[in-house]
């Protein structure tokens, strides 16, 4: 049991380090380095233009989309190669977040189902982020039960007409091109009528939305089609096979380890260390330890989990499913930092005001962030179904439309 | 990166697991529970008989000089069959202190009848209520014989030797505490067993009256010995927790997938199936915080302190959360004798008092952090 690199890891690694030395923008770490709830914001310089600036170093010198294969813009390296590269990337990470969603979900998709002239064109620029994808799946009437979609694609001669409306599209209003699924025949039961397509997002008939949400940020869209006409070539795997399509992009994601965990954990121990109460430190207070204890075993426990999955992948085998847990467990410890953070500063905790807030108002941002944290890529709900389905070998819950033809589902509860 | 046991390593878990199913099943758990003996004694000989006690002991001490990787291993199968034994006592915490702080004579005459089985230890360190404190300790040695009372001890009522925490200085300080070998058939020790909440391992009350005492480790240095082997304990008996916890997860599981009530397999009801979700994720923070105290403590790092605290909050919590909701998934078969599910309760909220119960590690953890936050 060690955590030392293999001699090719290490060699891997000290390569990836030089590079990022000479090559990454030195003049962001600093910001970089701030704890950031949510979307990174930088001064004087547009995350976007910055990220993209990133990227396309990255990809000169061949370091972008490192596990994808070289001439679709990648490395071809292996993935606990990649999980190196996270490591050593380090705060510049934080400039991949708009490129996350198209690399690591849309990205992947086109490769399994584009023919091999759309991979040539659409890859390469996807990896060196000269374009920017997302991914349509959500629906108003369709969140963590997705394959309940409404938007239509009908054929019309060697074209597709699309009608509906997707939301919580990550990046749309930035985004050049994506992969939206759709419902091709509702006669059939849901998961059976559903056939995917990628687009580009200044087709005609696009609207893209901006939504505001809780915490008064925009990183969500609304996108509606209006007889939005495309080729019958943009067309990803079969007609009516499109859940199979969105599970494929799916399973891939469970190669990808993130290198570092991120609960919150540190950005508290450093407030209760720093913070005084009338009796001293608030470090010093029995209560605020039991909590802290609680919290550091928690974050502890997820990087080493992490660990575990990165030696498998050191030994070339698929991790096994612990890394299940992760979303699971940070989404809730964030939002109840937050409110511990805030308790101790009693009345004044209610201020947001960054010149006057305790630690620059961080912990009431992430307050007001959290939520989404317990939501956003599969709820707290869906990710337990997950763990007893396909962990521990329980029973799917009892599905009364899978069966049913689409169009036969009620769509109204008790306010209809 | 290798975060993970070796395949020698973990032949050595299936093998322990299968010697175990055999020889610790819950009839024979049962037989001890039921009073029929304080322990089980052919299960011990035969753990002994097949090496798995020593096995970090070093060759030339009668062990089998494999390492703390190997026990960590033994000590989750240990858990996960309940073996009614006094594992933990003698090999964790009187094995352990002796191979930390002993001489050579100590080593060469004590540790070969520890690695066998022949010879059970035990720690006597508590006195009254309360969590492990220099200031809590009142027995005292002077011109070599020790008197006070220890209550509980583990396995105190069937151990042969005692590692005793005593006072040799006057002051309240940590400095003035010792650690002291007692033979515990010798003259002036008085046993009690006592009746505790997991009868299938034994708790004691001794009264020493001028014990002959002997000298373990420098005088005075007690008390930061007994943190060592409180920390090198800590993490083994984290596996032990680790077993326990996901042998009950995997009894919960099994019963939901069994039980039929409103026409289904309550296993496919959302706040059944949510409630396991909530034990395998307990269950696997502890198993990962388990696997860091155990890098730790095969390699001697300087994080041991650290790695221990983590692991053994982790696993106390993982075994207490998955040994109740055992019995909640059970419903009311699970508040029978009959059924298993209480033997689990029982062994997890014990092994969660020893050692220095939760608020104690959660004391001892951010003091930890602290003072390397500070470094």
């Amino acid at each position: 049991m060690n955590f030392d690199d293999t001699p090719q890891e290490a060699a891997f690694r000290s390569e990836a380090r030089a590079w990022i030395d000479a090559n990454a923008p030195r003049e962001l770490e600093a910001q970089l380095s701030r704890p950031s709830v949510g979307r990174v914001k930088l001064d004087g310089i547009d995350i976007i233009t910055a990220s993209k600036a990133w990227q396309k170093t990255k990809a000169a010198g061949g370091w972008a989309c490192l596990h994808w294969p070289k001439e679709y813009g990648g490395r071809g390296a292996s993935p606990i190669e990649r999980v190196i590269w996270q490591q050593e990337e380090g705060v510049y990470d934080k400039l991949s977040g708009v490129f996350l969603i198209g690399q690591g979900m849309c990205g992947p998709t086109m490769m399994a189902y584009a023919s091999e002239e759309q991979k040539r064109r659409y890859l390469p620029p996807l990896a060196s982020g000269e374009e920017i994808w997302c991914q349509l799946f959500s629906e108003p009437s369709a969140g963590s039960d997705v394959a309940g979609l409404r938007t239509r694609a009908e054929k019309q001669g060697d074209e597709w007409v699309i009608n509906g409306q997707k939301i919580w599209t990550s990046g749309a209003h930035y985004s050049d091109y994506g992969i939206v699924i759709t419902r091709t025949d509702p006669t059939v039961p849901k998961h059976k009528g559903l056939t995917m397509f990628f687009l580009s997002m200044k087709t005609p008939g696009v609207e893209v939305r901006p939504i505001k949400q809780a915490n008064g940020g925009q990183e969500f869209n609304e996108v509606y089609f209006t007889d939005v006409r495309i080729p019958d070539a943009q067309r990803l795997g079969a007609v009516n096979d499109g859940w199979n399509v969105s599970l494929t992009t799916l399973m891939n994601e469970r190669l990808s380890i993130g290198a570092r965990v991120w609960t919150g954990f540190s950005e508290i121990f450093a407030f209760c260390s720093d913070f005084m109460t009338e009796n001293g430190p608030a470090l010093d207070d029995r209560a605020v330890r039991s909590r802290l204890a609680n919290w550091a075993v928690r974050h502890s426990g997820l990087k080493y989990t992490s660990y575990r999955s990165i030696s498998a992948l050191s030994r070339g085998e698929r991790p096994g499913p612990e890394n299940s847990i992760g979303k699971l467990v940070s989404g809730s410890m964030m939002q109840d930092i937050a409110a511990f953070a805030l308790d101790l500063q009693g009345a004044a905790g209610a201020l947001t005001d960054p010149e006057l807030a305790e630690a620059a108002g961080q912990f009431q941002s992430m307050l007001l962030q959290s939520p989404s944290g317990r939501i956003a890529g599969g709820t707290d709900e869906i990710l337990r179904n997950i763990v007893a389905e396909r962990v521990l070998g329980l029973p799917g819950d009892i599905r009364v439309d899978k069966d049913m033809p689409f169009n036969q589902v009620p769509t109204r509860g008790r306010k209809s | 990166m290798n975060f993970d046991f070796s395949e020698q390593q973990k032949q050595l878990r299936d093998e322990a697991r299968r010697y175990l199913a055999e020889h610790s099943s819950p009839k024979a758990v049962r037989a001890v529970l039921d009073g029929a003996a304080p322990f089980d004694r052919a299960l011990w000989k035969g753990l002994g008989g097949m090496g798995f006690l020593g096995v970090a002991v070093p060759e030339e001490f009668g062990g089998a000089g494999a390492g703390h990787l190997e026990l960590c291993v033994i000590a989750e199968e240990m858990g996960r069959a309940l073996a009614p034994v006094p594992f933990s006592s003698s090999i964790y915490l009187a094995t352990e202190a002796i191979m930390l702080a002993g001489d050579d004579d100590q080593k060469r005459r004590l540790l070969p009848g520890l690695a066998s089985g022949q010879t059970i230890g035990t720690l006597a360190l508590f006195e009254r209520p309360g969590n492990p404190s220099p200031r809590a300790i009142a027995a005292t040695v002077a011109g070599g014989v020790l008197s006070g009372t220890k209550v509980p001890v583990a396995d105190g009522a069937i151990a042969d030797l005692a590692v005793v925490a005593a006072r040799s200085g006057s002051g309240g300080r940590d400095t003035d505490i010792s650690l002291y070998i007692v033979d515990l058939a010798g003259k002036g020790v008085t046993r009690k067993t006592l009746a505790n909440l997991d009868p299938t391992r034994e708790q004691a009350e001794i009264v020493f009256q001028d014990c002959p005492a002997e000298l373990l480790g420098p005088a005075g240095e007690g008390w930061s010995i007994l943190t060592r082997v409180l920390d090198r304990a800590a993490v083994l008996m984290a596996f032990e927790q680790v077993g326990g916890a996901d042998r009950a997860l995997e009894m919960g599981r099994d019963y939901a997938l069994d039980r039929i009530a409103f026409g289904r397999p309550i296993g496919s009801f959302q706040a059944v199936k949510h409630m396991l979700a909530d034990m395998y994720v307990s269950a696997t923070l502890a198993r990962s915080n388990a696997y860091y105290g155990a890098w730790a403590l095969s390699t001697d790092a300087a994080e041991l302190p650290e790695a221990a605290a983590t692991a053994r909050i982790s696993a106390t919590q993982a075994f207490q959360h998955c040994a109740k909701n055992n019995i909640q998934v059970h419903g009311g078969m699970g508040f029978t004798w009959e059924f298993d599910c209480h033997l689990y309760y029982r062994r997890a909220n014990a092994l969660a008092l020893s050692l220095g119960s939760l608020s104690y590690w959660e004391d001892q953890l951010i003091d930890r952090l602290r003072s390397r936050n500070a470094a």
